[in-house]
This record gives structure tokens, C-alpha cells and sequence, in this order.
């Protein structure tokens, strides 16, 4: 993190510059602030070109709605710098009617999907915004989903209704040929691919501009796997939401737990025992070896290569069987707790993942020799996709796909929590930022995250697996059937849920597909009042425009395949 | 020719024809077997012992799919296109010689007959893709096209260095005259006709028409039931063509110590079938513009050097 000193100098300049209010200092440690809209894009700019440190990402972009706590709506930047390795905060107050708020595409590409997301989600219109539909919601959506007013469940609306006629109207709109723009030539050719297409690994709908085989435009439609995770946590209380977390990267498992239960822990000031610390290290690279295995096999699929896909998911198969003895869970294992893990660690355990790890190395080679080693492969993948690292943090790119770019940001480094400091293992880098590039950054983390893993096998220390902190957490079940007082706290802990300190907290960490944020808003009730959750597929997919035009049809799917991405963690 | 001349005749052509489909079913069994073995899979087991009957089973169920014309397509062409496929194989098996005296045909022009009916295989996949109207099909019917085109000529050139070495277009010929097989003399030949065979196969890496990662199937997006497996069908008798025309034309056909023809013949092809099998599990696609460039950049120059070559020495070899 910056020294203080030239972070408050940065604040005082922002005072001076564009009245911005500073905030008291939230749980999280991230300076906040607060600015009125006209000096926004200002701020914003200046903050992107000329402060120090330079903020070179917009990393999240949403909103809070404060119908309970006040009225009117916050929306909130939360601004990344990697040269500085600071976060910063800004802050804009709206009212509720009529929310207007300039748009900052121009000052990060990135920008364009959160602001339609601002749009659907809260209804807040978005001056300037070069195409402001909605998002995740589909066009005839009636309301904004994350407002406080909007139903949080189906149940307490009216039953639903589409007349034939509605219906009709609506579909309309979904044909490719609407999306012919005036200046087409007549040899271009709009094709649809998805919702449901084989290359696109799930829900995704990309509406593809060709002149012949070569791409001029590629418009991905997302939202077709939305589940509304960020509503569904404001009803339920801290403990009960974890599991919902599993599925929002439903490849990596614990690996989304884990940035909940940080941000969560951070809010009450929880102390993690060292041996449950372990233990999340050791699953999380578990978890990221596992979601890069499937990475392996969709993409082998994707150049059209049979077989590594069968032995990726093989040796998936095997991983799961650890976790399955360790956690009793396999894909989404709901494993973590706040304030430490569920279980302890079970009878021959160690044994289990030793036999795994044995067996791992070999496979890893076996899929370098059978893609990045393979002359075709090479061939395909050479060149295509290419992002270079200022476009990559315009477009809010994290994980393998910034560090082929050449820039060797990993917050496991950066950083370090969970005492990721204590491991030795190197950050895998390449420079050309191509699809082949990618491969190989990917195929190294898989090796690195065994070194991790061994070394968490290896030192697993002995201990407490919950911290002791008794407000926070769930008494022990042996306890509560020895003693009434404990049983007690038990049932009234599990029926209401536990109320958490009032505050802000942020907390990101390194997940198999970039960085991984959530936001917990508390007002000190027993559910979270606004839960955001920034995924790095998000950014990733919205910068496939700029990654596929020119190349050919071909390319799209392979292209698409070497980001990385779930849909689930798309749409949330 | 007599009356029984011609039974005999009609009842040998039945007999192959009916031969050969049931062998290119079981090509299609065979194939997800071993597909399945080197991919740590168990492949097809339920059907019948160890899932013979498989094959049945594939072409009960998609005989008895509805026979579905999508509204939007061009019926007639739409119809007639699956059949060119496996019509132009079957017709291509008529000169191929199993043994020193077992063949149905013994045309005098039997390599450009092969050639031929194997340019006019492509207007099968191509009606296909054209006659859908669905914007996959036509890009999968159009890259078959190019993709034809491209490695038909390549190939047709491989050949003619045969036939400068045994100075005939039969088939019959060819092989008699390979007593030292055709391999050891045009290794490089060789392989030009395989790769352009596996092409001409549409088979992986070459598999660009149907590439069902980008087209999802292309040229036969549209089809299913039995107008599938006509598609289907005629891409495993291609595959065993071209794996027996190898045979014929560099590996001695019949030709072998101790063993009958026949069983040199089948053993030969059966070990290429084996490789396309294999080749087809191990390799990616290739990109389209990667495909033209190797079929004109590499593959067209490799069969004129080859050509060139072995005319000079075949000059000298006649002369001395």
C-alpha cells in the first residue's frame, strides 16, 4: 500500500482542486470521498493522468441505494492505482428522483458496461453514455432491481404476465438483422452467435458483424445467466449468503468464499486462526487449480483438440476427490465460515493430496506438450487477441490475462493476505499479451499453485480452526448439546443471524480469473444492506470488442476461450 | 455379355456395396472406441457384446427421427445434396483392386475417375451448406469449396509421379507393378496424398466445414435424421477410401509375403484408418487462412518438386 503521507497530500489536493469532501476512514482502510457530479469527470481524469500515483484502473463502478438509511443514492469509483498499489474511493450523492450522472466511457473504456449496469440496476440515467441499454436485465424489465423498493423475490410481486402481443413485440427485437447499422456495406453479414452455441461455454450471445469470414464488430449481450446475487444477499443474514458466493465463479469454488469472508472478517475485525488460514490457502489454490483445468479442456475444445479435455477433466476429477474428503463437497463446497473454516481437516488427508500433487506435474506437461508445445496450436493462437498493457488496465483486465500483458500484478505478491507472504512461488509473466501468451501464463499458475499447496501441506500448523470470537461466529455443536446457555446462543444466532458492526468494507483478492472484490455495506442489522460483488469476467468479456475485430471467425471462439471467463460470473 | 454375366455382375456390385456399408459402420464404432481408449474413455459398450451393435442402434434411431425440412431452406437441393456424399465414395470403390483378382472395374482411367468423383463430392457438402439457408451452413458449405479446391490439386499432382513409375492410369496396374512399393520411391508423395486425403475427408485438423466450436457443424447445421447420417455415412467410406487408395498406390496393395492379398490389403489400410484416428484425437484445427496458405504455400510446391523430380529421374531410369 502508499505511505500515508502521499496519499493524504493526494486527498488535500483533491479538496483544493475539486471540492471533495473526505469521509471518516471506513473498516476497510481505503480513503473516501465525497464530490459533487459537475467536478466529477474532472476528478476523474486528473486522478487517471496527472495525480500521484497515477489511478490507471477504474476497477468498480455501482451504487447504493439509501432509501433506508436516509434517501437519495450513492454511487461509488472505487479507483485502483497499480504503480502506487492504492485504492481510493469518490463518492457522488444523487437524489432519488430523476438520478442523472455524467458518463466516464471517455476516460475508461471500461466504464460503458458498469454505467449500463448503473442504468438498469438502480435507474440512474447516464448523460453522455454512447449506448445506454440495460445490462443484465432484459429490455422490457419493468422497474430496477437493486432499489430498495423493487421486490427482493418473486413472491411479493403480482403473478407475471406476458400478453401474446407483448410477446411478440419484445422478440422483435431480438432478431439479428435490427442491429444492421445504416453504413453497412451489403457484404457484410450479421451473424448470431448464442445464447446457446458450443463455443460459447454457457449463456453468452454475441451478435458478430462479418465481411466474409473476418470480424467487424462484436457485440456480446450478457444477462442471460442473471441471478441477482448482489439483491438476494440483502435479505439473508452474513452466514446464511456464503454459499450463494460458491456459485458466482461456480469453476473456483471456495475461491469466492474467500474475498466474502475477508471483507466480512475485516468489517468485524476478526482475527482467523493460523491453522483455518492454512487451510484456506491451501483450497483457494486448490480450487484455482481446478478452475484452471477446465480453462484447459474448454479451450483445447475451442482450437477443435479432442483430447486434452478428457485428460483436464480427468485430473479434475481426481482434485475433486480431495476436496471431497476434506470439505464433503466437490464444485461448491460452502467450506469457509467466518472467522475460519467449517470442519477440521480429516484422517488421511495429507495422504490424499499427496498422491494428487504426484500425479499433477506430469498431466501439466502432458497438457503444455498437447497445446502450447503443439505447431497447430501455436499457430492458432499466435498473434490473435492481442492486448497491450495500457489497453488492458483501460479495460479493467486482472489475473492471467493482465499478467500476459507484462505486468506481474498479483495481489498474492502485492498484497499478501491469508499469509500468502509466508509461501515461496513466482508470478508467472509473459510479454507478447497474445491468446499463446495466455496459455502459457495459465499453464505456469498451475504449477506455481502446487508449490503453494505443497508448502500449505507441508506446514500445516495445529490449532483452533474458528477464531474465538464469540459474537461472530457459531458455537461449536458439541457445545451447544452440553450446555443451555450455549444452546441458546446457538438457536438465536442461527434463527436472526448476528448483527455486524455498522460500515463499509472492501476487500479483493487474486482469483483464478483476476481480481475478485466484494463490498460489504453493514448497517449493523444481521443482513447486509448492499453486497457488491466485482468479478473480473465482467471487464473481461466487454473488452472482446476491442480483442476479436479484424480477426477472423475462427479466432472469436479461441479468443473468447483464452480469457477465461464463467458466465455465472458474468451476470452474478 | 450373357444374361448371367450380368446377374453376376449386378450381384457382385451388391454384395461390395452392401459390404461396404456395413464396414463403414463399423468404422463409426470403431472410431468412438478407439477415440474413447486414447482419451481414457470407455466409449460405446451397451449396445450388443461390447457395443457392436452400436452402429444399428445410431441408424435405427435416425431412421426413425422425424424427416424434418427447416421451412426456410431450398427443398429439392436440400434433399438431394446428403446423397451426392456417399454416392460418389460407393462409386469410387468400383475400380479399387483388393487382391490380384478381385476388383469390379478395371478402367483404363481409373485414377482420374477417382479424382473425379472426389471433385464431385464437394457439391454434396456445398448444395448442403448452400440449399439450408442458415448463415452457418453457408460458411461451412463455402469453406468445403475453398478447402476442395485447394487440396485436390496438390493431390491429383502427387499421383502423376505413379504414374510416370508404372506408366498407367489402372489402378490393377499400378499395383502389379509395385514390387518394391510406391513409399520407397515417392516417400514425399506419400505423404502430400495423405494430408490432402484427410482434407478432402473434412476430418480433424482439416475439419473446417462442419468446425463445430466456431459453425456448430456448418454445412450440416440444418440436417438431421437420415439425411445426416447420409452425410455422416459418407464421411467414413471417404475416410476408408483414402486409407485404401494409399494402399493401392503406395503401400503394394495386395502385395505381402505368406499372407493372402486380401489380408495384406485390409491390414494396410486398416493401420492408415488407424493414423487418421489418431490423428484426429492429437491435432487442433487449423485456422481457414492457414489451411489456403499451407494447401498453396507448402503443399502445391512440395507435389510440383515432386513431380519434377521424379520425372528427371524417371527420364534417366527409362533412358538407362
Amino acid at each position: 500500500m502508499a505511505d500515508r503521507t502521499s496519499q493524504q497530500a493526494l486527498i488535500t489536493q483533491l479538496q483544493t482542486l475539486f471540492n471533495a469532501v473526505p469521509g471518516e476512514l471506513p473498516h476497510d482502510k481505503i480513503d473516501t470521498l465525497s464530490i459533487p457530479t459537475d467536478r466529477l469527470i474532472e476528478a476523474l481524469t486528473f486522478l487517471k493522468h496527472k495525480a500521484e500515483p497515477r489511478f490507471e484502473m477504474l476497477f468498480d463502478l455501482s451504487a447504493i441505494d439509501e432509501a433506508k438509511r436516509g434517501g437519495g443514492l450513492t454511487v461509488f469509483y472505487h479507483l485502483l492505482s497499480l504503480s502506487g498499489n492504492a485504492d481510493l474511493r469518490l463518492k457522488v450523492s444523487l437524489p432519488d428522483e430523476d438520478p442523472l450522472l455524467p458518463s466516464v466511457c471517455t476516460v475508461w473504456s471500461a466504464a460503458n458496461w458498469y454505467e449500463r449496469e448503473l442504468y438498469d440496476m438502480f435507474g440512474i440515467h447516464i448523460d453522455g453514455h454512447p449506448d445506454l441499454r440495460r445490462i443484465l436485465m432484459p429490455e422490457y424489465w419493468e422497474g430496477h432491481p437493486l432499489r430498495k423498493a423493487h421486490p427482493n423475490r418473486a413472491t411479493e410481486m403480482p403473478p407475471y404476465q406476458l400478453p401474446e402481443a407483448r410477446y411478440r413485440t419484445i422478440m422483435e427485437s431480438y432478431r439479428a438483422e435490427d442491429y444492421r447499422e445504416p453504413g453497412m456495406s451489403a457484404e457484410e453479414m450479421i451473424l448470431n452467435i448464442g445464447p446457446t452455441h458450443p463455443g460459447t461455454h454457457g449463456i453468452l450471445r454475441l451478435v458478430v458483424r462479418l465481411l466474409g469470414e473476418e470480424i467487424r464488430d462484436v457485440n456480446p449481450d450478457i444477462g442471460f445467466h442473471h441471478r441477482g446475487a448482489e439483491k438476494m444477499a440483502e435479505r439473508h443474514t452474513y452466514h446464511t449468503y456464503l454459499p450463494y458466493t460458491d456459485r458466482i465463479d461456480y469453476l473456483a469454488g471456495v475461491q469466492n468464499e474467500l474475498p466474502y469472508v475477508l471483507a466480512v472478517e475485516q468489517l468485524a475485525g476478526i482475527t482467523v486462526p493460523p491453522r483455518a488460514q492454512v487451510m484456506r490457502v491451501m483450497l483457494c489454490e486448490l480450487f484455482r487449480i481446478a478452475s484452471h483445468l477446465v480453462w484447459v479442456a474448454s479451450y483445447a475444445h475451442d482450437t477443435g483438440a479432442l483430447a486434452p479435455p478428457f485428460y483436464a477433466f480427468r485430473e479434475r476429477e481426481y482434485l475433486f476427490d480431495v476436496m471431497e474428503l476434506i470439505t464433503g463437497g466437490r464444485m461448491h463446497p460452502a467450506f469457509f465460515r467466518i472467522g475460519g473454516v467449517a470442519l477440521d481437516l480429516p484422517e488421511g488427508w495429507s495422504e490424499a493430496l499427496q498422491s494428487f500433487l504426484k500425479r499433477m506435474p506430469a498431466a501439466v506437461d502432458e497438457y503444455q506438450a498437447l497445446l502450447a508445445q503443439n505447431p497447430v496450436f501455436r499457430a492458432r493462437t499466435r498473434g490473435i487477441g492481442v492486448l497491450s498493457t495500457a489497453e488492458a488496465l483501460d479495460w479493467g483486465i486482472s489475473g492471467p490475462n493482465l499478467r500476459a500483458c507484462g505486468l506481474a500484478w498479483d495481489l498474492r505478491k502485492k498484497r499478501p493476505y491469508s499469509g500468502y507472504e509466508c509461501y515461496d512461488f513466482e508470478v508467472p509473466t509473459a510479454s507478447e499479451g497474445d491468446a499463446l501468451a495466455r496459455t502459457e501464463v495459465r499453464l505456469e499458475e498451475i504449477r506455481q499453485s502446487l508449490r503453494i499447496v505443497e508448502q500449505a501441506m507441508q506446514n500445516m500448523p495445529s490449532g483452533p480452526i474458528l477464531s474465538a470470537e464469540a459474537r461472530y461466529t457459531f458455537p461449536r455443536k458439541e457445545a451447544t448439546l452440553q450446555d443451555i446457555e450455549t444452546l441458546i446462543h446457538h438457536f438465536i444466532k442461527v434463527s436472526r443471524g448476528m448483527g455486524f458492526p455498522a460500515g463499509e468494507s472492501f476487500f479483493v483478492t487474486e482469483a483464478p480469473k483476476g481480481m475478485n472484490g466484494y463490498f460489504v455495506v453493514s448497517d449493523g442489522s444481521a443482513n447486509p444492506y448492499r453486497l457488491r460483488i466485482r468479478t473480473p469476467s465482467f471487464p473481461h468479456i466487454q473488452a472482446l470488442k476491442l480483442l476479436a475485430n479484424g480477426h477472423l471467425v475462427s479466432d472469436l471462439i479461441p479468443i473468447l476461450g483464452s480469457l477465461d471467463y464463467v458466465l455465472a460470473d458474468i451476470d452474478r | 455379355m450373357s444374361f448371367t454375366q450380368w446377374l453376376l455382375t449386378f450381384a457382385s456390385m451388391g454384395l461390395v456395396l452392401l459390404g461396404l456399408l456395413l464396414i463403414g459402420a463399423l468404422l463409426s464404432y470403431g472410431e468412438r472406441r478407439i477415440l474413447a481408449l486414447l482419451q481414457d474413455r470407455i466409449g460405446p459398450n451397451r449396445a450388443g457384446p461390447f457395443g457392436l451393435l452400436q452402429p444399428v442402434a445410431d441408424i435405427l434411431k435416425l431412421i426413425s427421427k422425424e424427416d424434418f425440412i427447416p421451412p426456410f431452406a431450398d427443398r429439392m437441393v436440400y434433399t438431394v445434396a446428403p446423397v451426392i456424399v456417399p454416392m460418389t465414395v460407393l462409386m469410387s470403390f468400383a475400380v479399387v483392386p483388393i487382391s490380384e483378382d478381385e476388383w469390379l472395374a478395371d478402367l483404363n482411367v481409373a485414377l482420374l475417375y477417382v479424382l473425379a468423383l472426389s471433385s464431385l463430392r464437394v457439391y454434396g457438402l456445398m448444395l448442403g451448406g448452400w440449399a439450408s439457408n442458415s448463415k452457418y451452413s453457408l460458411l461451412g458449405g463455402l469453406r468445403s469449396a475453398a478447402q476442395m479446391i485447394s487440396y485436390e490439386l496438390p493431390m491429383g499432382l502427387a499421383l502423376v509421379g505413379i504414374v510416370i513409375l508404372s506408366g498407367s492410369f489402372s489402378l490393377r496396374e499400378i499395383v502389379a507393378a509395385q514390387e518394391l512399393p510406391f513409399i520407397v520411391l515417392q516417400p514425399l508423395g506419400f505423404i502430400i496424398f495423405l494430408v490432402c486425403g484427410i482434407a478432402e475427408t473434412n476430418r480433424l485438423p482439416f475439419d473446417l466445414p462442419e468446425a463445430e466450436n466456431e459453425l456448430a457443424a456448418g454445412y450440416n447445421t440444418e440436417y438431421g435424421g437420415i439425411r445426416f447420417a447420409f452425410f455422416y455415412l459418407g464421411e467414413y467410406l471417404g475416410l476408408l477410401l483414402i486409407a485404401a487408395l494409399a494402399t493401392v498406390l503406395f503401400l503394394g496393395g495386395w502385395h505381402g509375403p505368406w499372407l493372402p492379398g486380401v489380408v495384406w490389403f485390409s491390414l494396410k489400410t486398416l493401420v492408415l484408418i488407424l493414423l487418421f484416428f489418431w490423428l484426429r484425437t492429437s491435432l487442433p484445427r487449423l485456422r481457414y487462412d492457414q489451411l489456403m496458405a499451407f494447401g498453396w504455400k507448402w503443399m502445391l510446391p512440395a507435389a510440383l518438386l515432386n513431380l519434377l523430380v521424379t520425372a528427371v529421374l524417371g527420364l534417366f531410369w527409362m533412358e538407362g
